[in-house]
């Protein structure tokens, strides 16, 4: 028996794409820029957040901060002296932003940047939105270890709703909106009563179109959120360890 | 981009985790525990309609270290049919690209659960016999375990002992063939493997526990484990394991107490944990067996390999032995001599 008899459930788990890791290191430009994208996409909000909280700047300036810190990152080659080793990426980044905002400080050159920033949009306004909806008194996360935990749950939030994004894009290109909508209803809503029957009632469907549905999203969801992860690390092995912390299989 | 809730990521993370059993015969009913590699679930095998448990790894993929270990592991299992070790059902790949397998349902207590409600030494040590039983099994079949301790030891409510997770098994083939030819000449259904697959699986062994990686529990890894030193390991290893999952079952830990702290031990006991986990392979037993032969000899009341009597241990031995008949006599013998003198008064 080989690797290609164990089938059984389903198709082949599709080849992975390349790490951001190794693409910043390219010589293709265009794969760097891509690679850098990809990066900014995931940590924009958690920097952001991270910054607003833990050095307690004002919006705007955190905006500038923000932007400051992917700019400093390509120009300075930070990506490059990342040992997967030695640090999770994540645990990496984290330091090189206080080291980033300190420097800032220290040097008093706040200017306005984003000439080469990857080119995705930083809406900022939204992060700070999200912001308030979530915990937001500085006084009630003094510790390093919170402040690490509260990029960690940030980075996961955004890795995930990146993952949501895609999900919808997906059910659109297939014509599973209705999919999308029943997975929005008891996944994302928080409303931990509704059950399947109750969205059979509302959708019009079968309870087990409903189960189906939901089945199909959940593995899509999951499959998706993997390959986004697996994007952002350096080794397989730091995948598997960053996915048992993603998805909180360490902690339960 | 849609704002994701506290409660919404929880969601996701918790629908993410369940495996995805669309295309297969089971049926999830609950988590059961975690271990190094993947999660294990209760199922219902609906055409069987039985409970089967289902080790499933966390991550997707059928090529990678961990899918090869877990396959290994199904397969380890499956070659080992013996009434002390997991029997595997099923391996395959889910839906969501993960490798799973199934095997039987054990219901029971971990051995160091268990043994909380068993006090007597001498039904501790049969526990542990059971254990060897099933190990010196492996062993003539070429497979090391690697990863003995209380926490991988099943008891079940009828008192039968399983040897679980064997993701760590490391399989010799050479001597899987002797073994099995020289101990075991009724044995059927033990396919040797042939050339070719045996060069593969050798490469997919190397790729899981290459040489100078280190896997297994401390306190129960043998110090050659210990050091990495992968491709040396030999059924020692896994008696150095046995030896102090001896001493765990007599003193509640698997290393050697300090003076003050240690129990009050039979020194024949002491020997043969002090035998199993010595630092040095070749001062330890050289096969289970042997390992087995001198507890089943404490456990008779004779004299251990392990350990050298001094003349008054003898003789107390002796006396444990044969107490009843000693006392008996004793009591014969004051009675003759309380008669001799009542007579003679």
């Amino acid at each position: 028996m080989n690797q290609e008899d164990f089938q059984s459930g389903g198709e082949r788990f599709p080849l992975t794409r390349r790490s951001v890791i190794e693409a910043v290191r390219s010589i293709d430009a265009e794969e760097r820029e891509r690679a850098l994208e990809a990066l900014c996409a995931a940590y924009w909000k958690p920097v952001y957040k991270y910054v607003r909280l833990r050095w307690n700047r004002p919006a705007d300036v955190t905006q500038d901060l923000t932007q400051g810190f992917f700019v400093e990152l390509l120009e300075r080659e930070l990506l490059e002296k990342f040992d997967s080793k030695k640090s999770r990426l994540r645990t990496y980044l984290r330091l090189c932003v206080d080291s980033f905002v300190m420097n800032e400080d220290k040097s008093g050159r706040r200017q306005k940047r984003g000439g080469t920033v990857p080119h995705i949009a930083l809406d900022f306004a939204g992060a700070e939105e999200e912001l308030g909806a979530t915990v937001m008194d500085p006084a009630a996360i003094p510790s390093p270890e919170s402040l690490e935990e509260f990029f960690e749950k940030e980075w996961v939030r955004s890795l995930f709703a990146l993952a949501v994004e895609d999900l919808r894009e997906l059910c659109v290109a297939r014509e599973r909106e209705r999919t999308f909508r029943l997975f929005e209803s008891y996944e994302l809503d928080g409303n931990k009563q509704i059950t399947y029957e109750q969205l059979s009632k509302e959708f019009g469907i079968p309870v087990t179109d409903v189960t189906n549905a939901l089945a199909w999203a959940r593995r899509e969801f999951r499959k998706i959120a993997l390959e986004r992860l697996r994007e952002l690390c350096a080794t397989e092995e730091e995948f598997r360890r960053e996915a048992r912390a993603v998805f909180g299989w360490d902690s339960k | 981009m849609r704002f994701l809730s506290n409660a919404a990521l929880e969601r996701l993370r918790d629908g993410a985790e369940a495996p995805d059993l669309a295309g297969t015969r089971y049926r999830l009913l609950e988590r059961i525990a975690r271990g190094g590699m993947g999660i294990v679930y209760a199922a219902e095998d609906e055409n069987l309609q039985r409970r089967v448990a289902l080790k499933v790894l966390d991550v997707p993929g059928t090529d990678g270290d961990l899918a090869n270990r877990l396959l290994r592991e199904a397969r380890v299992l499956a070659a080992l049919e013996h009434p002390g070790i997991v029997p595997v059902h099923d391996v395959g790949t889910l839906a969501d690209g993960r490798v799973f397998y199934t095997m039987k349902f054990v219901e029971g207590k971990r051995l160091d659960k268990f043994i909380e409600s068993v006090a007597s030494v001498p039904d501790r040590l049969r526990l542990f016999l059971r254990v060897c039983d099933a190990v010196a099994f492996a062993h003539a079949r070429g497979v090391l375990h690697r990863d003995l301790k209380p926490a991988n030891i099943m008891v079940g409510p009828f008192g039968e002992v399983l040897v679980m997770d064997w993701g760590l098994a490391k399989i010799l083939r050479e001597r899987a063939t002797l073994d099995s030819q020289a101990m075991d000449r009724d044995a059927t259904i033990f396919e040797k493997p042939k050339h070719g697959a045996d060069s593969n699986d050798a490469s997919q062994s190397s790729a899981v526990t290459a040489h100078g990686t280190v896997m297994g529990t401390p306190g129960y890894m043998s110090p050659e484990q210990a050091r990495g030193d992968v491709e040396h390991l030999d059924a020692r290893t896994d008696i150095y394991s046995l030896g102090a999952m001896l001493r765990f079952l007599l003193s509640g830990q698997p290393e050697v107490a300090p003076l003050s702290n240690a129990p009050r031990l039979d020194k024949s006991l002491l020997a043969i944990c002090a035998k199993a986990t010595a630092a040095s392979p070749a001062d330890r037993y050289s096969n289970v067996q042997e390992l087995a032969l001198d507890v089943s000899r404490y456990l008779d009341g004779l004299a251990v390999a392990a350990h050298r009597e001094s003349f008054f241990e003898k003789a107390g031995r002796f006396y444990r032995r044969y107490r009843f008949f000693i006392l008996l006599i004793a009591a014969y013998l004051v009675m003759r001599v309380a008669i001799l003198l009542f007579m003679h008064r």
